[in-house]
């Protein structure tokens, strides 16, 4: 238990997805202009995360992995280079199957989420999650927790980060540091704050 | 048609740069650029996938349904990315150790979603194929100006090879650690582009908000 925890903050803060391994960066620079857009964003990533690192988890350690087919007598077939080809398509069947979910039991929530939950596909946060669970060799629970502590890292950060440019586009930046520019400039500050939480030691 | 080739190849390096103008694939450029040979070998990877993909793309643009075209380019850009990580997993395996899961995130590396949306759905496997070199130079440009920057003046090493002596060892430079930070990434990549769209004044965007000049200037 203790260890879920510390794998919790762990994942959250010292090792958040966006700020220290940049992953998902293109929505999240993109997606960052508005609170409201960013926080839907935010809330649709950690629900696509929680449940495709699980489900990533089950096939890899249960299909996959060295030895795992010894119960259909197959006892030294390794098929884990078919680990990333299976985690995309997981991913990319799992959003689809949420969209149609939303779509037919929760039509606010699809509604408000519409729009970003394709652009998930191909966040790369998404698939990190799943390629890193494998490299860490997580099992079944320590997995779960992953995905969504990782997931609640990354809609913390461009939540904050959409809070910043909101300040922010009321400031005189040079013409070349317009947008783009500034935008990283930012990140790397918060970056650096986040850095703040790397001595602590769990 | 040689004309059109050499544009395809040449534009996407400054004047439609994949990051610093599209702001494509920025979370590989931002993660293995604190050593010049994870950037030296993800550009390469990068590019190979990317004129592959694009020219395969485009061999069957005509024959898939628009409706399951991003499953059909999903399907041909995680097989050339699974090639991809099988090769350096069998001849440069630190390198690949390194990079950890960033050749699989190709996949995911919008500059290859990108191209096979804007570019080879629309044209000709030759075309598409240098469209694909192309932008993959735009990228390993970027990445390559970013990763010298980190590893000479965050180690003073380049490749691995001392350059500029450090203190510790004897010499005279003393590193400066933030930069083989991830903070420093995203500094470098932002003064990057403050620099491109000095030079190119017609990448710059426009700004939300401007103060009004009439109070000054325009009284009577």
């Amino acid at each position: 238990m203790e260890g879920l925890i510390s794998l919790a903050v762990k994942s959250i803060f010292i090792e958040n997805l966006a700020l220290s391994f940049f992953l998902g960066m293109c929505t999240f620079i993109a997606v960052s202009k508005k609170i409201g857009t960013a926080v839907g964003l935010g809330i649709a990533v950690m629900i696509v995360q929680t449940l495709t690192v699980p489900a990533n988890n089950l096939i890899y350690s249960k299909l996959l992995k060295e030895g795992a087919l010894s119960w259909a007598g197959l006892t030294d077939t390794d098929l884990s280079f078919l680990a990333l080809m299976s985690c995309i398509g997981v991913i990319a069947a799992m959003v689809q199957i949420l969209e149609m979910t939303l779509d037919r039991f929760f039509p606010a929530l699809y509604n408000a989420l519409g729009i970003f939950l394709p652009l998930i596909t191909v966040n790369c946060a998404i698939l990190a999650g799943s390629l890193f669970m494998i490299e860490r060799d997580y099992n079944f629970s320590e997995s779960v927790v992953y995905g969504v502590s990782s997931g609640f890292g990354w809609a913390l950060a461009i939540t904050a980060m959409a809070g910043v440019r909101e300040k922010l586009k009321y400031s005189d930046v040079p013409p070349g540091l317009r947008g783009l520019g500034i935008t990283f400039i930012t990140a790397g500050l918060m970056a650096m704050g986040f850095m703040a939480f790397s001595g602590i030691q769990l | 048609m040689q004309a059109e080739t050499k544009k395809v190849l040449l534009d996407p390096l400054v004047d439609n740069n994949p990051i610093t103008l599209q702001v494509l694939g920025i979370c590989s450029a931002l993660a293995v650029t604190s050593q010049l040979s994870t950037a030296l070998i993800m550009s390469l990877a990068l590019t190979a996938v990317t004129a592959c993909s694009s020219a395969g793309i485009a061999f069957i643009r005509n024959h898939v349904p628009s409706s399951i075209r991003i499953i059909a380019q999903m399907v041909i850009i995680a097989s050339l990315v699974i090639v991809v990580d099988q090769i350096l997993k069998a001849f440069a395996y630190d390198i690949s150790k390194k990079l950890s899961v960033f050749v699989g995130l190709i996949i995911t590396n919008c500059i290859v979603m990108g191209r096979a949306e804007a570019y080879a759905m629309k044209n000709p496997p030759l075309e598409s194929f240098w469209d694909g070199i192309g932008n993959g130079l735009g990228y390993s440009l970027v990445l390559i100006t970013v990763a010298v920057f980190r590893e000479l003046f965050g180690s003073g090493k380049l490749l691995g090879m001392d350059i500029m002596p450090l203190v510790k060892d004897g010499g005279w430079y003393t590193p400066n650690g933030l930069l083989l930070l991830p903070p420093s990434a995203f500094f470098l990549i932002g003064l990057l582009i403050w620099v491109v769209r000095s030079w190119k004044p017609v990448q710059v965007e426009k700004a939300d908000f401007s103060i009004s000049h009439a109070v000054h200037g325009e009284a009577h």
